[in-house]
């Protein structure tokens, strides 16, 4: 026990550049399989924000000579229907569901915490009639109200990454409003309220910092979520424009015509969309055992 | 018990009206009027529609507030969603028309899920942190990994080009010919079933973890009963109550892959007609089939609560 009280306040010591490194040291010795997620997070994230460079070819060029080509030093993974380098579709797609996954996931957030503070902390006739709204949000399967929404918006980056944001965002404000209501039952917060700090002074000083475990689990569990959806509504034809390379939309549409003939269509953007998500989902899932052990109940 | 059942009752009519609400503002903000749909649609076959008439005809001349007071007296009194705009048939005629094989489809899902994942999940528990644990909590997050539409896309095409196989796709009545019928429904069936697979997997894993640290479970090994008897009359009985749940729950995600699933396999279920409806842009139906299913989910929540109160008598008294 003792020594356990002495690890507690040494870590609490710790700040900066050394406090990550400790996290870090944490995660590879009790997490192992975090390790590889975050390696493949990693990836993805060096694939995206490189794509321009790592590439071979543009985005979008089309060589009809190379028609269906077979992997090469040319075309390593070969070439599609229109004689597009496949390799350099798949690093592009990795940077479409980078934005997604990153963008869709920081509204998430922050539609989480625009719902679930205030329900949280008001309380009362609030809470309720904004738990009944969620309720309610919550009611409709996600892939039939996300469908209805895309075709209200139309397709495009920043609706998706709007609309399944806000959707996952309501489900997630009951994380929220329940961290919420477990700071209030604190010494610390009933005494702010006793000396009458402003509502602003107790949500900024005393609500946000002690709610954001929960919120950076959410940031980290949702990730893959929110890729999955858009590959989902682009592989419907929902999504993303058809010229634009998600993996999702890769699988459907004009590829979907010459799988026979090439089936390295069918093959490649899942798995590497199995791949992302199988990572970013083993890093949430360290993450939030090592941040918050008190989430992982369901999905453990 | 009683009580608790009321109050569970009298929750979810807020909830039924705001779903509602949702549903009805989203279809006045869909782009473009939809008398100005039915216009286009008659001058391109040659004819012509009296737009004020038209409007009167659908009650769409009121206030809003009056159509929404007369749309819920319309679902309230009648049961009605109203008719597609694109046919005029009742929305909730084409839903119940189509709705067999989508739970059919479900069902067997479903089925599969539990045969697949309750096993392995109960394995894991009981040899916690040796291979066959690690084989199957990877299984399991592989699983929830995989799009189905992927795994569907790669069993459509492999197999036909290495053996010239592919999924039979006619349907036949189950009444008819019930094999004929199975062999349509379980290859799309099992791509579904494996969705769900991993996250029963897992929870069973989980609440089987837990059960087994329980002290009747040390004083039933310590009274000498067979490892077997201890699994299965004592740990899992009691690990079962959240899987239950759980396995209610994925209703949802039910419903979502058996949009994609029958879109694939071009099964004619309410899915296919929720992707017909969008890209024919049948607002009546959209909303109809939105709503149908929010129903759908409170209902089966509704469900799930009872039985696990009925189940678990701590939750009764709260």
């Amino acid at each position: 026990m003792k020594q356990q009280i002495d690890t507690y306040e040494i870590e609490g010591e710790i700040r900066g550049p050394n406090r990550f490194r400790v996290f870090l040291g944490r995660l590879a010795r009790e997490k192992p399989l975090g390790i590889v997620g975050g390696a493949i997070v990693a990836l993805l994230l060096f694939c995206g924000a490189f794509a321009d460079i790592l590439s071979p070819y543009a985005m979008n060029e089309i060589n009809i000579g190379d028609r269906f080509d077979p992997p090469s030093w040319k075309h390593l993974l070969g070439a599609d229907q229109a004689g597009r380098d496949i390799l350099t579709r798949l690093i592009y797609g990795a940077r479409i569901s980078m934005i997604v996954g990153l963008g869709a996931t920081s509204v998430t957030v922050i539609c989480a915490g625009i719902i679930g503070i205030p329900s949280g902390y008001f309380g009362g006739k609030l809470d309720i009639t904004m738990q009944r709204f969620v309720d309610a949000w919550l009611s409709f399967p996600s892939l039939l109200i996300l469908l209805t929404i895309m075709s209200i918006v139309g397709r495009g980056m920043l609706q998706i990454v709007l609309v399944i944001g806000i959707l996952s965002g309501i489900g997630w404000s009951r994380v929220v409003r329940s961290a919420v209501i477990g700071v209030k039952v604190n010494d610390y917060f009933i005494a702010a309220e006793a000396i009458g700090s402003p509502t602003i002074m107790t949500l900024r000083r005393h609500v946000l910092p002690n709610i954001m475990a929960p919120i950076i689990v959410i940031y980290s569990v949702s990730v893959g979520w929110a890729i999955l959806a858009e590959a989902g509504l682009s592989f419907l034809g929902f999504g993303l424009p058809p010229d634009v390379p998600s993996w999702g939309g890769m699988l459907s549409g004009e590829g979907r015509r010459h799988m026979e003939v090439k089936p390295a269509l069918a093959l490649l953007p899942g798995l590497a969309l199995v791949i992302v998500i199988y990572g970013v989902n083993m890093f949430g899932d360290a993450l939030r055992d090592l941040l918050d052990p008190r989430l992982r109940g369901a999905s453990e | 018990m009683g009580n608790y059942l009321i109050r569970r009752f009298l929750l979810i009519i807020p909830t039924i009206l705001m779903v509602y609400t949702i549903v009805f503002a989203m279809t006045r903000l869909l782009p473009g009027d939809i008398i100005d749909s039915m216009v286009q649609r008659a001058q391109r076959s040659g004819g012509e529609i009296d737009r004020e008439a038209m409007e009167r005809f659908l009650g769409l001349d009121a206030p809003v507030h009056i159509q929404y007071l007369r749309s819920i007296n319309d679902l309230v009194l009648r049961g009605s969603l109203g008719e597609s705009l694109q046919t005029g048939v009742p929305v909730t005629k084409m839903i119940f028309d189509r709705l067999g094989v989508t739970l059919e489809l479900g069902i067997i899902a479903l089925v599969i899920a539990v045969a697949i994942s309750l096993p392995i999940g109960i394995f894991s528990a009981i040899r916690q942190d040796t291979i066959g644990d690690y084989v199957g909590r990877s299984l399991s997050i592989i699983l929830i990994a995989a799009p189905s539409f992927w795994v569907a896309t790669l069993i459509l095409i492999y197999p036909s080009i290495w053996w010239g196989w592919s999924p039979p796709v006619e349907l036949v009545s189950f009444v008819e010919d019930p094999l004929a019928n199975i062999k349509v429904y379980i290859i799309p069936a099992f791509i579904l079933g494996m969705a769900m697979a991993g996250t029963i997997m897992r929870m069973t894993r989980t609440m089987m973890l837990e059960v087994l640290r329980q002290d009747f479970i040390r004083t039933a090994y310590s009274k000498g009963l067979r490892e077997n008897v201890v699994i299965m009359r004592h740990a899992l009985k009691n690990a079962l109550i959240p899987v239950v749940t759980i396995a209610g729950a994925e209703l949802p995600v039910l419903i979502g892959g058996a949009v994609i699933i029958e879109q694939i396999f071009s099964l004619p279920g309410t899915g296919r007609l929720m992707v017909d409806a969008l890209g024919r842009r049948d607002y009546a139906l959209i909303s109809g089939i939105n709503l149908f299913f929010a129903g759908a989910v409170i209902g089966a929540n509704l469900l799930i609560d009872i039985s696990y109160a009925y189940l678990d008598p701590r939750i009764r008294y709260r």
